[in-house]
């Protein structure tokens, strides 16, 4: 995450660059702010963020029923987890939507951002509607989910020769399946702007170059606007692995978790643990993992693509 | 010299519309409906009532109150943010110090923690420091929350301030407070309109810290209003998606005031 983040920002023209290594002169310090200046957001968010962080580590260590005060019993939430069933298929349904979020959103996203940044007339309304998810709360959205598939008031009951019984929360393929729709629905937006963002970055005399050279559209969108996207991508799918491992209202409210456990992810086990079960040890164990896993994830997808290397996409442009 | 129109995308892009219209178009005229004719005609058919019970019926189970407490949230964060950030997007930006760079990276890292991380300690401070129930418990982590992503866009705005208009004023024996004052703040408008809206969304649809944090009726916030209007009330569609409706109508008018500031600061994520 954090390299990404610093990476992304090579906009560093020529104007940048000549005062990146600024002589160590009186003249380059003359009015500059101290650290002083960043200070009080420092110790703010350090205080609200970064020692629950440390916290969160300490409390998976102790047992915690949100009463009394935390007792230290060392590695037994942990053992505990790991010979619990609910925990590890809670892993493994974590890591399934996840990967079908990012599997089924970024060649919708992708498609949809390309063409959202070219120039057709009434790209600007579409996109305004297709903008209208992404304001709306994770909660708004799964209230309005749960209620337009209803099993006896929603649209399955309309339409049974699509849906069967209609009870698409009853069972768990089905479960999974509209929890990852729900996801897409919400999300692909949120994705097509960065796309968007970023196709409109692509520099013109590309496909001037490709069009002389007699290279059709489709020809173009694989040998010049996917491998310029490149960084946009990788950035898009760390957001939706971090978003992915940490859904939590859609699940809450459209299936609880179930049917029975089916649908209970890391992060509802985790919530359903601590504040209705208030075994805070185990929450705090489950939610430590989380972290942990975020982190190595996103850690590997920057790795992995090269990205930290920060090859340019602009590789050949000039 | 652009080239024809792109059929297929074209066509793709229609089916989405419908993908995310559909729904939309449904809820809007079912909160319009009565509950009698949702339930026998179904969701998709032609409204053949008219009413505005669905949206009175929420403000009658308190979500007057939710809203009120909503914006006192909304408002105190953005304060909060305002206050923050400014200050230290302009030290990441223009110090040359190794404890703002240390900083910075902190903040870079806190744009991978998420809530769900931090909720159990979370709950613990803020019981600890007496605010369990109290607003002012939501607000704390809420805006500590907004700062790392607020810190990046304005940072971003604030790094297009070109050098020669410090140099220009540094030569004039300008403090570093005074050009904060009268260079930075008015140059990076753009940048703290899009942290305001950034945090505003944020604040406005936050639901797991008022979920753990807070559990009366006079703490509730809309988003949690929501949530229990469902759990209650969850055969009431129309009922429920007026409430619905009229959670997201402030976010749609400062999307409609703001939408340029809003993609910016969207888009920006993208990193590009």
């Amino acid at each position: 995450m954090t390299t990404q983040i610093t990476s992304a920002r090579p906009a560093a023209g020529p104007r940048k660059g000549a005062r990146r290594r600024p002589p160590a002169s009186n003249a380059t310090k003359v009015g500059r702010p101290s650290f002083a200046w960043a200070l009080p957001a420092a110790v703010f968010f350090a205080l609200f963020a970064i020692a629950p962080l440390v916290m969160v580590a300490v409390l998976s260590f102790m047992t915690w029923d949100g009463i009394s005060s935390p007792e230290f019993v060392g590695m037994d939430n942990w053992s505990r987890l790991m010979d619990d069933p609910v925990m590890l298929d809670s892993i493994w349904l974590t890591l399934l939507l996840t990967v079908l979020g990012v599997v089924i959103q970024t060649p919708l996203s992708v498609v949809l951002g390309v063409w959202a940044a070219g120039n057709q007339r009434n790209r600007a309304v579409l996109s305004v509607i297709y903008f209208i998810p992404l304001l709306l709360s994770a909660t708004a959205v799964s209230v309005l989910w749960r209620a337009l598939l209803d099993p006896n008031f929603g649209i399955p009951a309309e339409a049974t020769w699509l849906f069967g019984d209609g009870n698409l929360f009853g069972k768990q393929a089905t479960a999974i399946g509209v929890l990852a729709f729900v996801a897409t629905w919400q999300f692909t937006p949120f994705h097509t702007l960065i796309y968007q963002g970023a196709a409109r970055a692509v520099p013109e005399v590309l496909y001037q170059a490709a069009e002389i050279d007699g290279a059709g559209r489709y020809r173009q969108f694989f040998h010049i606007t996917l491998p310029q996207l490149r960084n946009s991508m990788i950035t898009s799918m760390i957001l939706m692995v971090v978003g992915g491992l940490t859904t939590f209202e859609t699940v809450l409210i459209l299936t609880q978790g179930g049917p029975g456990t089916d649908t209970t992810i890391s992060a509802y086990y985790m919530y359903d643990k601590a504040f209705q079960s208030f075994d805070f040890g185990i929450g705090a164990a489950i939610a430590l993992a989380l972290v942990v896993a975020a982190t190595i994830i996103s850690l590997i997808v920057v790795r992995v693509s090269g990205y930290d290397k920060m090859r340019s996409t602009m590789e050949g442009v000039s | 010299m652009r080239r024809r129109p792109n059929y297929l995308a074209g066509a793709g892009s229609l089916v989405w519309l419908f993908v995310v219209g559909l729904p939309l178009y449904v809820m809007l005229a079912a909160t319009l409906r009565t509950r009698q004719d949702y339930a026998e005609n179904g969701p998709v058919s032609i409204p053949d009532s008219f009413t505005l019970d669905n949206y009175t019926g929420a403000f009658d189970s308190g979500f007057g109150q939710y809203f009120f407490n909503t914006l006192v949230v909304t408002a105190c964060v953005i304060g909060i943010v305002l206050l923050l950030v400014p200050p230290l997007a302009y030290a990441i930006v223009r110090s040359r110090g190794r404890t703002t760079s240390a900083i910075f990276r902190l903040f870079l890292l806190g744009l991978a923690i998420p809530a769900q991380a931090v909720i159990v300690p979370m709950f613990y401070l803020i019981s600890e420091a007496g605010l369990y129930d109290n607003l002012l418990g939501v607000i704390l982590p809420t805006a500590a929350f907004c700062l790392p992503m607020s810190a990046l866009i304005l940072s971003g705005a604030m790094r297009d301030i070109s050098p020669e208009l410090y140099e220009a004023m540094a030569m004039d024996g300008a403090s570093p407070t005074r050009m904060f004052f009268q260079l930075v703040m008015p140059l990076s408008r753009g940048g703290l309109s899009t942290i305001v809206v950034f945090s505003a969304l944020q604040a406005w649809n936050g639901f797991l810290f008022p979920l753990v944090l807070t559990q009366s009726d006079s703490t509730k916030v809309v988003t949690l209003g929501l949530y229990n209007f469902q759990t209650e009330h969850g055969i009431d569609i129309p009922g429920l998606l007026g409430a619905v409706v009229l959670s997201m109508v402030p976010i749609l008018l400062v999307y409609l005031f703001a939408r340029r500031a809003l993609v910016r600061g969207l888009m920006g994520v993208g990193g590009k």
